[in-house]
């Protein structure tokens, strides 16, 4: 087993040249989930911007966050679009609504089993994993059923 | 002050189509389509392609305006441009573009095309081969949402299990643009009629509401559409379709990244539908003729929600295959087959399809053909609608 859900060879995330998201990935791999509110009008927000789309204040902190949050939706993929993704069978992804901050929402996979039933507004919370032997490592946020 | 609007200002007085293939078939390059069915086109209108004097695409397409200019001869290029966003969101939109640029007189004659051959570039189904990826697709694709399906599909289970609507009402639409497909010489699925065994049948491509048949194609070809003032439409050899109105863009931040749009469970129409509607001076139910851009069906079904063609609780009850084809039906759907079973030309085929609605030549000709709506890009942002009209709208 390799500890991931889904296997290796799928693209690896990167913040990108102008490093808008590195503090979130520089805290997964801190085990800290973290997105952005505003400084100017308290507001949360994600995913990541320059400015806040409500005050337009260019100050945004990176504030630590419980992940606590509940299915908004789901999906569970059977054709394999990518080919490390090929022979390895359906798998879930879900859209995870954060209720304590703002009702932003994340995308992870579901953790289990790939087969299980689904429930839009279950409660779940975040489980980090690492990928510390890809180059550069890098840490996914996934999600269980609480 | 003159009221604002394209409202029959221009017309669509050309049309052309490339053979539509399956991906990886054309024995034409992408660019030699392009340049073929704006040959095409041309013809249809009964005028030179030197007289082009503009293009008007959308979707990245690689056929850049300019080059196309050269090889054509344009005499002078007036007009060169692009609609922002992927996919087929710019459809309508670079059909609205090129009118705007014709009704103020920056242009005369502006073709608006789309060339597409997935099999020499890069298919919309397949993942790239990148090792890293950035922006949205950082928070993605590690989790295996990579495709258009994939990226959408959340938005259909979540809108269909909010309103309760059944997978039948997918079958329903998938069934309606196949059967239109069969008497369709230049449908790449004629011959292959699609029942509701057939449909249940097939795999799943995302679970739930994705079966195979629910997306669309990937193929190679190219359309193109001659956009012209309304005046000089009626002296030229077809029966003008008029432009009655173009909507473009999307709802409140609907790029809002890592799904966090604030209408979710959306096919981007709803800030869009009632401008449309305003311009055209026309309501929903004066649309005899309806084409709905199929990346999914799950699309097509909030799209002609959010156009106020369906209600959502209507939604099981009335998108069923008897009433979606033309023989019979109230709401004819996708008439040529569309991008489920024509040809998946980022529907700019459903374009050149309503046209021929509305001069009354098409195959499966709509008896009540004074109005087309056409809807681009469901899901996309930002996306697209055009509404066309006969003589007798304006």
């Amino acid at each position: 087993m390799s500890g991931f859900y889904l296997p290796e060879g799928l693209p690896t995330p990167s913040s990108g040249p102008d490093g808008l998201s590195q503090p979130y990935w520089d805290g997964t791999r801190e085990k800290k989930l973290r997105v952005q509110k505003c400084n100017g009008c308290g507001s949360w927000q994600w995913g990541p911007e320059w400015i806040c789309h409500r005050c337009h204040a260019f100050d945004l902190s990176w504030q630590e966050i419980q992940g606590k949050g509940r299915i908004y939706s789901y999906q569970r993929p059977h054709h394999p679009v990518h080919t490390a993704l090929n022979g390895h069978g359906p798998y879930i992804a879900v859209l995870v609504e954060l209720p304590d901050y703002g009702n932003i929402r994340m995308v992870g996979n579901l953790l289990g089993d790939p087969l299980q039933t689904v429930t839009i507004g279950a409660a779940v919370e975040a489980v980090f994993e690492p990928h510390d032997n890809a180059k550069p490592p890098y840490t996914l946020v996934q999600w269980k059923i609480v | 002050m003159a009221e604002r609007t394209l409202r029959g200002k221009t017309a669509i007085a050309g049309i052309g189509e490339t053979i539509y293939y399956k991906h990886g078939q054309s024995p034409d390059s992408e660019f030699k389509l392009a340049l073929q069915a704006i040959v095409k086109a041309c013809a249809d209108a009964g005028i030179s392609p030197h007289e082009v004097d503009g293009f008007a695409s959308y979707g990245n397409d690689r056929s850049d305006g300019p080059r196309l200019a050269a090889a054509l001869g344009v005499k002078e290029l007036k007009f060169s441009n692009m609609f922002w966003g992927g996919g087929g969101g710019g459809v309508c939109g670079a059909v609205g573009n090129a009118s705007a640029a014709v009704a103020t007189g920056m242009a005369d004659c502006v073709v608006a095309f789309r060339s597409l051959a997935q099999g020499q570039y890069a298919r919309y189904g397949r993942s790239g081969a990148a090792a890293a990826v950035m922006g949205d697709d950082a928070f993605l694709f590690p989790y295996g949402v990579m495709s258009p399906a994939q990226r959408f599909a959340m938005k259909i289970t979540r809108f269909m299990t909010e309103h309760g609507i059944k997978q039948e009402a997918l079958r329903g639409i998938a069934m309606a643009c196949y059967h239109h497909a069969q008497k369709n010489p230049n449908a790449v699925m004629r011959g292959r009629e699609l029942d509701e065994a057939k449909y249940d049948a097939s795999r799943w491509i995302v679970e739930p509401f994705h079966h195979l048949y629910d997306c669309c194609q990937e193929n190679d070809g190219a359309a193109a559409v001659v956009v012209v003032p309304a005046e000089r439409a009626k002296d030229m050899k077809n029966k003008p379709a008029y432009v009655m109105a173009c909507g473009q863009g999307g709802d409140h931040r609907s790029a809002a990244p890592v799904h966090n749009m604030p209408n979710y469970p959306s096919s981007h129409f709803g800030q869009l539908a009632p401008r449309l509607y305003a311009m055209a001076k026309m309501r929903p139910a004066d649309m005899g003729i309806v084409q709905c851009y199929e990346n999914f069906t799950g699309g097509v079904l909030m799209s002609l929600i959010e156009h106020g063609m369906v209600k959502p609780e209507e939604a099981n009850e009335v998108l069923v295959k008897s009433n979606l084809i033309v023989e019979g039906g109230k709401m004819p759907l996708n008439t040529s087959g569309g991008n489920l079973a024509e040809c998946y030309m980022h529907g700019l085929e459903l374009v050149i399809e309503a046209t021929r609605q509305i001069r009354g030549t098409a195959i499966n000709q709509v008896k009540n053909n004074n109005a087309a709506i056409i809807m681009g890009g469901p899901m996309v942002t930002p996306v697209s609608s055009l509404i066309l009209g006969s003589e007798a709208t304006l």
